[in-house]
């Protein structure tokens, strides 16, 4: 699998600590027919940052950026995990042995036949490194049209 | 032996007279400048027959010390000079001063004059706790203090423990503080369980570099158990010791045989009646290496009419009461918004509007410059937004001399730069 296959776009949005900002790019995106299909949000005391895997993470960008948001676009992996105690560690030791940073992570809601699907955000040069190391250990990698439907 | 200074019992006439002859001597050396050369070609000493006549010379603003960096304004031979300070500022707004020998010896006179109206002796030990360097509150009273012959202790600001270990172990008895800081440590005197009126032994202090009120004058000398005495100054002229309040605490007598003093209305720049706010300007009479003419201060004062009970007829001005200008006074650190302005200008990841945030909690002055995020700054990461924000403190700190806290807000939630926008919201006096 090559990396632009399976590079999902997660859109990133920039966001205040004010109250209702949150809401306001939700509805932004409710009335453009998006929909949401995992999230986190990073924060400090005065701002955060908002991630979104969508099902239209195009559409998604330009909407928000029509609304005035600071929008950024970045590509992250979803890997199938066992959904077993134990799963995620055996994945992340993997990745630690070959220096693979994971700068953030995080899963999402559903799961695909048992496995937890979990996002990874890796730094940009090592995403081949990474794919190639996630065959050889038998990680279950979605392409980003999987991850779109899912 | 004690030093003495002879020119606080002129009377008025001596000190017009006085005046009249400096002036003239002033406006020939200013000719010397090649910033002033041209506008004075039509003015000769004859005409200067009273201190009013000041009025005849050019009004002097700090745009024009700008359009004259560097050496426009230098009157004297460069070898004369013996020493520069120069403002804050990287970005094309900063000024510096000249001093030759002679000058330097006068500025310590005229702070020597205030610190002995306050009863300042040789057998005081003397802790200046303004920052030396560029900024001359520091060296401006460090040879006043010697001068005295006072055992100095160059303290500098900052580093609170240490400056009450110095007071504590040497018996500082004399202080020359800017009146936030003040308040900083006698926080910290009651964090380490210091009781200033049995632990220490101060009990002159003199505070200035930023305009304060009364009760923040009383809140400090109750604390200390010490009488507070408001100096004023200013870099273009020399730096503290242009007024200086004698032992009454009302009102700074300006030094009147080195600066001519006038209160101007700020939009007319004709003389306001006497005892109504208007705004300073100061004309040097001695200065040699940098003569300023009616040099517009932007600071807002009144004259305090009637004879002073402790003698002295050199005129007294009221405490700052405000500003004909935009400029700020942070932790005794002049800022300009446009300095703001102009270092953003150097990040393409925020936008052009700012806000500027002043507060005072535990009573020391923060300054928060609120910027909008643009897109060129967007980044997924924290570390590249908390980097980012790094960077901007860094710059703004070079430009300013000063540590400010920098907020990143979303595109558009700031106030527009065109217009009369608000771009700065003090809250400190809410507060104190």
């Amino acid at each position: 699998m090559t990396a632009g296959e399976v590079l999902c776009k997660q859109v990133s949005v920039f966001l205040e600590n004010k109250s209702g900002r949150l809401a306001e790019v939700c509805q932004t995106l409710g009335r453009a027919e998006i929909n949401i299909r995992a999230l986190c949000i990073a924060d400090t005391s005065d701002f955060g940052i908002l991630r979104l895997i969508v099902d239209q993470p195009d559409e998604a960008v330009a909407v928000l950026q029509a609304e005035g948001f600071s929008v950024g676009s970045t590509g992250v992996l979803a890997l199938r995990i066992p959904d077993r105690p134990g799963g995620l560690g055996t994945v992340l030791g993997q990745l630690q042995e070959e220096d693979v940073n994971v700068e953030y992570m995080y899963a999402f809601f559903i799961t695909i036949a048992g496995d937890a699907v979990v996002l990874f955000k890796v730094e940009d040069p090592m995403v081949d490194t990474t794919l190639a190391l996630l065959e050889r250990a038998g990680v279950k990698v979605l392409t980003a049209e999987e991850v779109y439907r899912l | 032996m004690a030093y003495g200074d002879d020119a606080v019992t002129l009377s008025r006439d001596e000190i017009d007279a006085l005046q009249v002859q400096a002036l003239r001597e002033t406006l020939e050396r200013a000719r010397r400048a090649p910033a002033y050369a041209d506008r004075l070609s039509d003015i000769s000493p004859n005409d200067i027959r009273g201190p009013e006549d000041v009025r005849r010379l050019p009004l002097t603003g700090k745009d024009d010390l700008r359009a004259g960096m560097p050496w426009g304004f230098l009157a004297a031979p460069r070898r004369d000079v013996v020493r520069m300070h120069y403002s804050s500022g990287t970005t094309g707004l900063a000024t510096a001063v000249f001093h030759t020998r002679g000058d330097l010896e006068r500025w310590a006179q005229c702070v020597a004059r205030g610190m002995l109206a306050a009863g300042v002796t040789e057998d005081d030990v003397f802790q200046n706790m303004m920052g030396y360097g560029l900024f001359t509150g520091g060296l401006g009273f460090h040879y006043a203090g010697e001068l005295i012959g006072c055992m100095t202790i160059p303290a500098g600001s900052g580093n609170t423990e240490r400056q009450i270990h110095l007071m504590q172990g040497f018996g500082s008895s004399v202080l020359h503080i800017i009146p936030s800081y003040a308040l900083r440590v006698l926080h910290v005197c009651e964090g380490e369980g210091i009781d200033p009126h049995a632990d220490l032994s101060v009990r002159v202090i003199f505070v200035g570099g930023e305009p304060h009120s009364e009760q923040l004058r009383r809140r400090i000398e109750d604390g200390f158990g010490a009488k507070v005495y408001n100096c004023y100054g200013l870099s273009e002229m020399c730096g503290p010791g242009v007024a200086m309040e004698c032992a009454q605490q009302h009102g700074l007598h300006v030094c009147e045989d080195h600066y001519l003093a006038e209160v101007l209305d700020p939009e007319t720049l004709e003389p306001v009646p006497p005892g109504e706010l208007g705004e300073l300007v100061l004309t040097t009479l001695c200065r040699e290496a940098m003569p300023l003419l009616r040099y517009r201060t932007r600071d807002i004062v009144h004259v305090i009419e009637g004879e002073c009970p402790c003698g002295s007829r050199h005129a007294r001005i009221s405490r700052i009461e405000g500003r004909s200008d935009d400029m700020l006074v942070v932790r005794g650190v002049n800022v300009y918004p446009l300095q703001v302005e102009r270092a953003l200008l150097d990040f393409d990841e925020v936008g052009r509007n700012y806000v500027i945030t002043l507060d005072r909690p535990a009573d020391l002055d923060r300054m928060t410059v609120a910027v909008e995020l643009a897109q060129a700054g967007f980044a997924d990461e924290m570390r590249r937004l908390n980097a980012l924000r790094e960077r901007i403190c860094r710059r703004l700190r070079s430009e300013l001399d000063l540590g400010v806290e920098v907020e990143l807000h979303e595109p558009g939630a700031l106030p527009v730069s065109e217009g009369k926008a608000v771009r700065v919201i003090d809250r400190r006096n809410q507060e104190t």
